[in-house]
């Protein structure tokens, strides 16, 4: 199937109809004195997916990592600008960064299940947010791991280590394990990137489904990826300071058929990256 | 076969040569000092031996208090360096910032391990024997030997943190669990084969220190056991440097007896901590 084929079977979103999930305003952020992403302003919308790409080391993860604030956990990142959830600002400071984060959960590139029971790896979530009721936890579990594709292929084996998993399934877990805690937005960072093809296929099957509750985000190096699943794309580039920046962002269709930029249509059709 | 193949393979083999004879230069005397004292200790091993006390300045009888002393030691060590070292340690891993003050700890806590054991017996005996006024005792003595395992263990548990893989804490602050949270469910659980690893080995090496417990509360003859934490105490390292330096006419076999009963409590947490290691290794 050609990309054009695919995008032309896929639902397209109406701009002025969706509603705006997160949004950045003039970002810059820094890691100690250099500066990682210049002057970013876009707007998720919610229940759709939006692509993030462009050449190795140019910020995508960066950015990503803004919305759930996990670039925190790098000494010397400050952030200039204003990163909105649902319309409040989530750099204030009195915002609680892990009740963020439970609205704000991430699938990570390498599929990291917790030395544990694949019951344990899903119920974990729910269990440190306080619950302990063990019915409502198995219900939990089971209603995460079916939302995640993976509950036919585990069901027999809850008490089995998740590290025995393949790779695909491993990542299923991880993702699990973040609708677990019920969140709003899934953040994922190159999740098919350490999988094979067809793991890479389910995956990609399943943000299309999670699209119809959840506000999915996700980072990609691969272009077929980000035609055949995103709602909207963004595309940034390295400036000659490496800071990261937005060159072209809209929705997918248009961004993959009809780039405004001359750099998006390069980087599209191969020409560099 | 050309000259280039030929000197290749003489250096392979000069190499291989080397690097045998070294590790023989190191576990040779190892194993001649274990077989010797067993040979030279084995035969005053009895059960008098083990259960008495020790009677004509140590050349009869046995060196039970001996034994308990350095017992008690070890656990009071335990008990004040294990707490401590452990929430160092994870403060240092997973709180502090990596900044100039942090580097300058750790550097600290590594030139820690260097400190000779004798300044530790003299900081012990200014702090806790009179400073603390917990005067010549076990309590000073745990202290003082507590310090001096502390580098280990806090060096040993930053260690076996720093072990635990990043996308394991990422994964857990990542769906909203705190960071002590994490800590206390993902991080310290998997750390933990390592920490006690760690931990046994300090305070097998504790039991071995004769210097610091010297100047801080050992005795070498008591009237009985210890009652209290502020008793003073017979320790077997303390015993031993007695035994064979300052009692004319000592039994040879006493003297090696004492040495293999040493080794013997040592030996046996270090044989402990690799066992916790294998262990736990497989089970990954």
């Amino acid at each position: 199937m050609s990309i054009d084929n695919m995008l032309l079977n896929k639902r397209t979103i109406a701009s002025d109809k969706c509603i705006t999930k997160l949004e950045a305003e003039r970002v810059n952020l820094y890691y100690g004195s250099f500066q990682a992403l210049r002057n970013i302003t876009l707007t998720i919308p919610a229940c759709a997916i939006t692509a993030i790409i462009g050449p190795s080391g140019c910020g995508k993860s960066s950015l990503l990592r803004l919305f759930n604030r996990m670039n925190d956990l790098i000494t010397g990142a400050r952030v200039e600008g204003i990163v909105k959830l649902d319309g409040i600002p989530i750099y204030d400071a009195k915002v609680d960064v892990v009740e963020l984060r439970k609205k704000v959960g991430m699938v990570f590139q390498k599929p990291n299940p917790f030395p544990m029971s694949i019951f344990e790896n899903v119920a974990y979530g729910p269990r440190r947010h306080g619950v302990n009721n063990r019915i409502r936890l198995a219900e939990t579990v089971e209603k995460s791991l079916r939302h995640a594709a993976l509950w036919d292929e585990v069901k027999d084996k809850l008490e089995q280590s998740g590290l025995a998993l393949s790779g695909g399934q491993q990542q299923r877990l991880c993702i699990a394990r973040v609708l677990a805690v019920e969140p709003e937005v899934i953040l994922m960072d190159e999740p098919c990137s350490a999988l094979d093809p067809v793991a890479t296929l389910k995956i990609e099957d399943l943000m299309r489904n999670l699209a119809e509750e959840y506000t999915i985000i996700v980072v990609t190096h691969n272009m077929q990826q980000a035609a055949r699943v995103s709602d909207v794309a963004a595309f940034m580039m390295m400036e000659e300071d490496r800071a990261g920046a937005l060159v072209e962002f809209g929705p997918t269709s248009k961004l993959f058929t009809n780039p405004q930029d001359k750099r998006t249509e390069d980087y599209i059709t191969g020409r560099f990256g | 076969m050309s000259n280039a193949l030929k000197s290749r393979q003489l250096s392979q083999r000069t190499a291989l040569v080397f690097l045998t004879l070294a590790t023989a230069i190191i576990v040779v005397p190892v194993l001649f000092i274990i077989i010797y004292t067993v040979i030279n200790g084995a035969g005053a091993i009895n059960w008098q031996f083990l259960t008495q006390f020790p009677s004509q300045a140590g050349k009869a009888g046995g060196i039970l208090p001996a034994i308990i002393g350095t017992f008690y030691l070890m656990i009071g060590t335990l008990v004040f360096a294990l707490p401590v070292g452990v929430l160092a340690g994870i403060y240092l891993t997973e709180y502090a910032r990596n900044n100039q003050l942090t580097r300058i700890i750790n550097l600290a806590i590594i030139n820690l391990a260097g400190v000779p054991s004798i300044v530790f017996g003299l900081f012990g005996l200014g702090v806790f024997v009179l400073a603390f006024h917990f005067g010549l005792s076990l309590l000073a003595a745990s202290l003082t030997l507590a310090s001096q395992a502390l580098a280990m263990v806090i060096t040993t548990s930053r260690e076996a943190l720093l072990a635990v893989p990043k996308g394991h804490r990422e994964g857990s602050l990542a769906i909203g669990v705190t960071r002590w949270q994490t800590i206390r469910h993902i991080v310290l659980p998997q750390a933990l084969p390592g920490i006690i690893t760690g931990a046994v080995l300090a305070i097998s090496r504790a039991a071995g220190e004769t210097a610091p417990i010297l100047v801080v509360g050992a005795a070498f003859i008591l009237p009985g056991l210890p009652q209290s934490p502020l008793d003073q105490f017979i320790a077997l390292p303390y015993h031993l440097y007695t035994v064979s330096a300052h009692v004319p006419g000592m039994p040879r076999s006493t003297i090696w007896g004492v040495a293999l009963m040493l080794l013997v409590l040592v030996l046996s947490f270090d044989i402990l901590a690799a066992v916790i290691r294998m262990k736990t290794q497989r089970g990954r």
